[in-house]
């Protein structure tokens, strides 16, 4: 289970988060929405320690942090319970697809390298690359560097994967192969925290939609009542603004 | 004008080629040294340790501020009077610790500034999987950086090489100095520096080959 209270962060004395609280069951799959510049990937940064936080308590299965005092060890015992899948991919690029997935199981985790080899592996089939094992990033396609990307999430056995935009920064075509992977993983029980702007697959993944504005969790509920039944005005009118956008896209 | 002592000339050349190995010895040791040291300079640089880093930029500062002559004749003529331990210190020790340094100081700032080069994502990446600083910049950014600051480093070899001939100055017999003794006894200094010229110009030529393959060898994981 994943509970935070009270986070906070500026950047430069302008607020970014304001006093979030939310809690996520295991096994769950949160979709944050909202307009661009709300705070939703400083606020999953922020659940990697990518961004320090100013504020608040993260609690990620029985480790609990206080972002103001974190520790070194604190820190990276953190970063080793959540997995975190970037916009752009960011895989190793001195490394094949095969190595970026063993790097932290045998630098971080301390396995032997040819249990970490055969996990590597395992995961490369389960992302449909199996062949690209020894391919450098440079010689993969955008979708196939973002499906390592997971894979190399996945590996970590983290608690909680948290995709920041996984799908932004590809063509339209290699859009639909990352998401069925990510469908894919979301069929294991995986707790995932998904920060997108695909609405339709937001509503399709989702237990819960989290939508942010202003710094600010303003609604949050299951994707039939966000989507069909909305409360609040900025939802309303993000709602619309973003069916416009698809339709004229 | 007279013409070149061709016949001198070659004949020349085997008893310059025989100093070859000091030369290379001196640089090599030289160019491993100053790599080790100035990794840690630039390392150092980019995590900025208090007190230390202030230290760091003063030497950096010194070293390439300063001629490299001027080095070295404080290595082996200045610093025995202040330090008697040093009263036996030989040129080829003298040479390479000016070498060392000098070269250090520059390649310090070239890692530095190809460690920054690495792309923010990899760093990013690496913190992701909960590495620590030092997994982070041996596994992921210096490799990275290295690829970046080859092409400068193998330049910095170069300039090593050619440095190794001031080492005469310090009473050492390296190429440089083999020639200019020959050229003494024999008066013909031009077939000698000249000769002395050609094996530094071809030694360099070759490890530009060397240099070539390196950067393929380091590019591989970057071609598409």
């Amino acid at each position: 289970m994943i509970s935070i209270r009270g986070l906070t962060k500026s950047f430069r004395g302008a607020p970014v988060l304001r006093e979030i609280d939310l809690d996520i069951e295991d096994g769950e799959k949160v979709v944050v929405i909202g307009p661009s510049g709300t705070g939703k990937s400083t606020l999953l940064r922020s659940l990697n320690f990518l961004d320090v936080p100013d504020a608040g308590q993260i609690t990620v299965g029985d480790l609990t942090i206080d972002a103001a005092r974190a520790s070194k060890s604190e820190i990276l015992a953190l970063r080793r319970r959540t997995g975190f899948v970037f916009q752009n991919y960011a895989l190793f690029a001195n490394k094949t697809a095969k190595e970026n997935i063993m790097e932290a199981l045998v630098t971080v985790q301390k396995r032997p390298r040819a249990e970490a080899e055969e996990r590597a592996l395992s995961v490369l089939r389960e992302t449909g690359l199996a062949e690209k094992a020894d391919s450098y990033p440079a010689a993969l396609s955008g979708g196939q560097q973002q499906r390592v990307g997971i894979g190399r999430a996945m590996a970590l056995g983290a608690d909680v994967l948290l995709f920041d935009e996984p799908t932004s920064a590809l063509d339209p075509e290699w859009v639909g192969e990352v998401l069925d992977l990510m469908r894919r993983v979301a069929e294991k029980s995986q707790t995932m925290i998904i920060v997108t702007h695909e609405m339709q697959f937001a509503r399709e993944i989702a237990d819960r939609i989290v939508f942010m504005d202003g710094g600010k969790i303003v609604e949050s509920g299951p994707p039939r009542q966000i989507f069909d039944a909305p409360r609040d005005d900025r939802l309303k009118r993000f709602l619309k603004r973003v069916s416009r956008e698809e339709q004229s896209g | 004008m007279r013409a070149l002592d061709f016949d001198y000339m070659l004949g020349l050349v085997p008893v310059i080629l025989s100093y070859v190995p000091i030369t290379l010895a001196m640089a090599v040791a030289s160019m491993v040294l100053a790599l080790i040291l100035a990794s840690f300079l630039a390392v150092e640089r980019v995590i900025k340790v208090p007190v230390l880093d202030n230290l760091v930029v003063l030497f950096i500062s010194f070293f390439r501020g300063t001629p490299l002559l001027v080095q070295l004749f404080l290595f082996y003529f200045g610093l025995p009077q202040l330090l008697p331990a040093l009263a036996n210190i030989n040129g080829v020790t003298a040479a390479i610790m000016g070498l060392t340094l000098h070269f250090a100081a520059y390649m310090a700032e070239s890692i530095r500034a190809a460690i920054a080069g690495v792309d923010r994502s990899q760093w990013e990446a690496a913190q992701s999987i909960g590495m620590t600083q030092v997994q982070m910049m041996r596994r992921i950014i210096l490799p990275q950086a290295t690829r970046i600051a080859a092409p400068t480093l193998v330049n910095y070899f170069i300039d090593m090489i050619k440095g190794t001939s001031l080492a005469f100055t310090l009473g050492v017999t390296e190429m440089m100095g083999a020639a200019q003794k020959e050229a003494a006894g024999s008066f013909l200094y031009f077939e000698a520096f000249l000769v002395v010229a050609v094996i530094y110009w071809v030694m360099v030529e070759a490890l530009s080959q060397v240099q070539g393959r390196l950067e393929t060898r380091l590019n591989k994981a970057f071609a598409r």
